[in-house]
């Protein structure tokens, strides 16, 4: 039973985690994409920059977290969410906006996006330095440790309070991204926009609001998903470069332009990273007597160094296979 | 044919070659020689990258892989021969290795064609998934002791002591035939689907030489890599450089002079057509898709063959040193600053662009520390320990900010490329 | 006042011009066709109305306001309406969510004009929670002059509604325009189907090469031998 604990641990929960951190950046994406129809590059930068704000509201209230019983930097977030989302429609507004006026071919957009990846980069560094940081300052990172009622499994299941956090936190956003795309004037407008934007213009949908709405949206997701997955890990520069592959793989596995396609296809990337890296020799010993081959002592599909390897190849064989994606994207 | 070239491009080169001049002044000839070296290395990538984007508008995102494949391929092909590992049992059992990939390889293939005898889909798919999973684990333990095994007994399989050319060429057919498969896969697709590819395989490519000790000696790195001219230990630093730049000005004036043909020729102007107007072009019967191929991959094998030259001309090969921000969006600012599309204002670009990023980082340290040191001097003020690498994240920072603004106010650049019109 | 006056305008895209001095004027109640060859400028003259074109010279007037390269936007908010020929519609969308998409502007309570639309389009009331991707061609061509009529439009142009359609649903349309004109709102539609288009035209105007070659009264259009010779197949 030991074994199916470790399983649980090690593929089960951490899956969950790493996938909603990925479908809520997907989201984000595909949103843009089928708003704007273009590749937003810099969506892992806003991730961290959400993370960023986050952990500079931590530093600045260190005690509310433990005054209420939760991560500071979970009771800042919606704070994070404002102040990136504010972020994110500045940075349409320089940077993108100007170009979309001009008429310019997609890829140059994207090109642009490429250039934004670099400056906040470049910013996030200039204020934090390289290291790796904890976002817990004041407070501790809760571990739940749940004894299983079995005899023979004698190792107790682990999950943490981010872990938690951000599995109730997706259910949250799922039913109220759902709601508002299909129950408002303005989710549907989105909907509107995304099936065919010159429709949508002159029937008199007010596409700057439109747009603006969807940098909300998605720079709030992305400060979730910054925010939670530093909470899981450490906050680290670097951060856009572990989720840059992975969110766009979610995004075209899912179908571009599709929501819940995003959504499945960050737990399909998320799960993936997961599997392969898992110790499969750890669930095989039971049964290693009647097996016809030795069993190593590590059995994973990829050696760790290499997870960044696994979004790829989903995304070439997606390519390859399906390329409209899983749920049949609307943009291609 | 004469060039003529109109007044102003002629006074930035000149300013340009000034410039150059001044640098040799402050900083010493051999530093001077050693920038001009590699500025002309990357000029060759940067041409790679010029005809994908400006002569087909094609979104390379992963440059850097492609030039580590080149450095990775002049470092193999032209280190010494290691014979302790090739007289060892080592050698056969990593060819025995290799031959269980070429084996698993082909039966993947033969599962492949199980349509052929009328298996049904829904059965052939599990079939093919549990095929491969098993295959692969199956080679992959095949290699793990030996390679294992290679790095603790000799280190790693050493090179297979090449002329330098050989390294080269090899690095553009093998960054040209990586291009093939990505491009492949990605080229019918929408436009941005090839950045993400492009900046995937980059990093595979780099994670795999990183990993791969016994094949590139991962972190440990592999030095001194043989020059094509006499060294520095044999004619001195300005001369032994100086004996390299020539041999990189020349490879540039043969790709300059075939693009030049290429591009005024027909597949030039059919390159052109489909850039500028992707559904006319397929109306008239063109294979958009194939000659987007051919570009794509032509100018990962210029890539390959100028990040050979780098490699070479630094004398290590360091997977670590390969950094997407000075071997892709470094590249990416030289080409759209100097004209895409337009050799010589690429040549140019890539020039300027290097010296500058060359220069910005003494002249950013001696900022810095002149800021921390009258901090200190005047309001007993102490710069964070990490303060200067902090800072040169500017250079970052500065990198995106010109992208943003080329594109913005010059998307042609500042030499632009001249469309002929024929009236 | 006319409803809508269009004077000498010129416009085209990218330097080239395709109208080259088109005048035009409709009442409130009327219907107005414009006909022509095949690149003769009809739909670019619709798009210039829209303000999807710049009008390089001229002047386009609504209710003797200059509309002239108005924001589209801002001519929903003016009460005028477009119906593109393709791409009509919003596909995934519910065919209710289209016409709510219509009446985005209005901040009011739009069911009563939701019941009018159904009532002008029997079809569509029983399919209102299907997308409206899945109807059949006439369908989603009510759909997207249902979504147009939301904002309760004093003029709606319609590019080519009957494009692609059966005969059948050819003279359904028809006579859902006349019934729609009937309630008050005027129409100015470009149309294929010449000879048809014009029985039903209080005003035709001829359009050949960008320029009116004939105006007048759909009627005497039909009856003038020239016309019909050279414009609605002899």
């Amino acid at each position: 039973m030991n074994e199916f604990v470790f399983f649980i641990n090690n593929v089960v929960i951490s899956g969950l985690t790493i996938g909603s951190i990925y479908a809520l950046g997907a989201v984000g994406i595909t949103l843009i994409f089928s708003i704007l129809r273009f590749a937003h590059f810099a969506h892992a930068d806003l991730m961290t920059l959400g993370a960023f704000f986050a952990f500079f509201l931590t530093a600045m209230f260190p005690a509310v977290g433990p005054a209420i019983g939760l991560p500071t930097a979970f009771v800042m977030l919606p704070l994070a969410m404002v102040m990136t989302a504010i972020a994110a429609i500045y940075i349409d507004k320089g940077f993108y906006k100007p170009l979309r006026r001009h008429g310019v071919k997609p890829i140059v957009i994207v090109m642009a996006s490429l250039g934004v990846t670099l400056m906040l980069q470049g910013l996030i560094r200039m204020f934090m330095g390289t290291s790796a940081r904890s976002m817990y300052i004041d407070d501790r990172k809760g571990i739940h440790r749940l004894d299983m009622p079995f005899e023979l499994a004698s190792r107790p299941i682990v999950i943490t309070d981010p872990q938690i956090i951000i599995i109730v936190l997706l259910v949250i956003i799922v039913i109220a991204l759902h709601l508002f795309l299909n129950r408002t004037r303005l989710g549907k407008a989105m909907r509107a926009m995304s099936d065919n934007p010159d429709l949508a213009r002159v029937s008199g949908i007010n596409t700057d609001t439109v747009v603006k709405v969807t940098w909300v949206i998605a720079g709030s997701l992305a400060a979730i998903a910054g925010t939670m997955l530093s909470l899981d890990v450490s906050l680290k520069p670097d951060l856009s470069f572990h989720l840059l592959l992975p969110i766009f793989a979610a995004a075209i596995v899912g179908g571009v332009g599709h929501p819940y396609g995003a959504l499945a296809g960050g737990f399909v990337i998320g799960f993936a990273e997961t599997l392969s890296v898992f110790n499969w020799a750890v669930l095989l010993r039971p049964w290693r007597d009647y097996l016809w081959f030795d069993l190593p002592a590590t059995l994973a599909f990829v050696p760790s160094e290499y997870k960044i390897t696994v979004p790829f190849f989903i995304l070439l064989a997606i390519l390859v296979w399906r390329p409209t994606g899983l749920f049949k994207g609307k943009v291609l | 044919m004469l060039m003529k070239l109109p007044m102003k491009e002629t006074l930035m080169i000149v300013a340009l070659a000034v410039a150059v001049l001044l640098l040799m002044q402050v900083m010493g000839t051999a530093y001077g020689v050693r920038v001009l070296v590699e500025a002309s290395c990357y000029a060759i990538i940067a041409l790679g990258l010029t005809i994908q984007w400006g002569y087909a508008g094609l979104f390379n995102a992963g440059i850097m892989g492609f030039v580590a494949i080149g450095g990775f391929s002049a470092m193999l092909l032209t280190f010494p021969v290691n014979q302790s590992f090739w007289e060892s049992d080592l050698s056969g059992e990593l060819g025995v290795a290799f031959l269980k990939l070429v084996a698993a390889v082909a039966l993947v293939a033969a599962v492949m064609q199980l349509h052929r005898i009328k298996v049904p889909r829904s059965i052939r798919l599990p079939i093919i998934l549990i095929v491969m999973a098993t295959l692969y684990l199956w080679v992959v333990n095949g290699f793990a002791p030996v390679t294992q095994n290679i790095v603790s007994q000799h280190g790693f399989i050493g090179g297979f002591g090449l002329p330098v050319w050989a390294g080269w060429l090899v690095g553009g057919i093998l960054a040209g035939t990586v291009a093939y498969f990505i491009g492949h896969i990605c080229l019918g697709l929408r436009s941005d689907y090839l950045a993400i590819a492009t900046l995937g395989v980059a990093e595979i490519i780099k994670a795999f030489l990183k990993n791969s000790d016994w094949l590139t000696r991962g972190t440990l790195t592999v030095s001194p890599l043989p020059w094509p001219v006499p060294g520095a230990s044999e004619v001195g630093f300005v001369m032994a450089r100086a004996l390299y730049l020539s041999v990189t000005a020349v490879l540039i004036a043969i790709i300059f002079y075939l693009l030049h043909r290429a591009y005024n020729g027909p597949w030039g102007r059919m390159m052109r057509a489909i850039r500028d107007n992707e559904l006319s072009s397929s109306a008239m019967g063109k294979d958009v898709n194939q000659r987007r191929l051919e570009v794509f991959v032509l100018g990962c094998i210029l890539m390959g063959i100028g990040g050979a030259a780098l490699a070479t001309f630094n004398g290590i090969f360091d997977p670590n040193g390969y950094l997407p921000l000075n071997h892709t969006f470094l590249i990416w600012v030289m080409v759209i600053l100097g004209g895409p599309g337009n050799n010589l204002g690429t040549i140019f670009g890539a020039v300027f662009v290097y010296v500058i990023w060359v220069m910005s980082e003494p002249v950013a340290l001696f900022i810095l520390n002149s800021i921390s040191y009258l901090g200190d001097l005047w309001f007993a003020w102490e710069a964070p320990s990490d303060f200067s690498s902090r800072a040169l994240q500017a250079r970052v920072f500065s990198i995106g900010l010109i992208i943003t603004l080329v594109l913005r106010y010059a998307p042609k650049g500042l030499f632009p490329e001249k469309v002929q019109h024929h009236q | 006042m006319a409803l809508f006056e269009a004077t000498n305008v010129h416009g085209g895209y990218g330097g080239m011009n395709i109208l080259n001095g088109v005048n035009m004027s409709l009442e409130a109640d009327e219907i107005g066709v414009i006909v022509g060859p095949n690149g003769a400028g009809k739909s670019t003259m619709l798009k210039a109305i829209f303000g999807l074109l710049h009008v390089n010279e001229g002047n386009i007037q609504l209710r003797g306001e200059s509309i002239t390269n108005a924001d589209p936007v801002e001519l929903v908010k003016r009460k005028m309406a477009f119906v593109p020929q393709e791409k009509n519609i919003f596909p995934s969308l519910t065919v209710e969510e289209n016409l709510e998409m219509g009446a985005f502007i209005r901040h009011d309570d739009f069911q009563p004009m939701l019941d009018k639309v159904y009532s002008f389009f029997p079809p569509l009331a029983d399919k209102r929670k299907q997308p409206a991707g899945e109807l059949s061609g006439g369908q989603r061509q009510m759909v997207a002059m249902g979504r147009a009529l939301m904002t309760e439009p004093s003029l709606i142009l319609l590019d080519e509604p009957t494009a692609g359609l059966s005969p059948l649903y050819m003279s359904e349309i028809f006579e859902r325009i006349i019934s729609i004109n009937k309630a008050g709102v005027g129409v100015l539609m470009v149309e294929q189907h010449a000879k048809q288009a014009l029985k039903i035209a209080h005003k035709g105007f001829v359009l050949v090469a960008g320029q009116n070659r004939f105006t007048d009264t759909g009627q005497n259009l039909i009856n003038d031998p020239e016309v019909a010779k050279a414009f609605l197949g002899g």
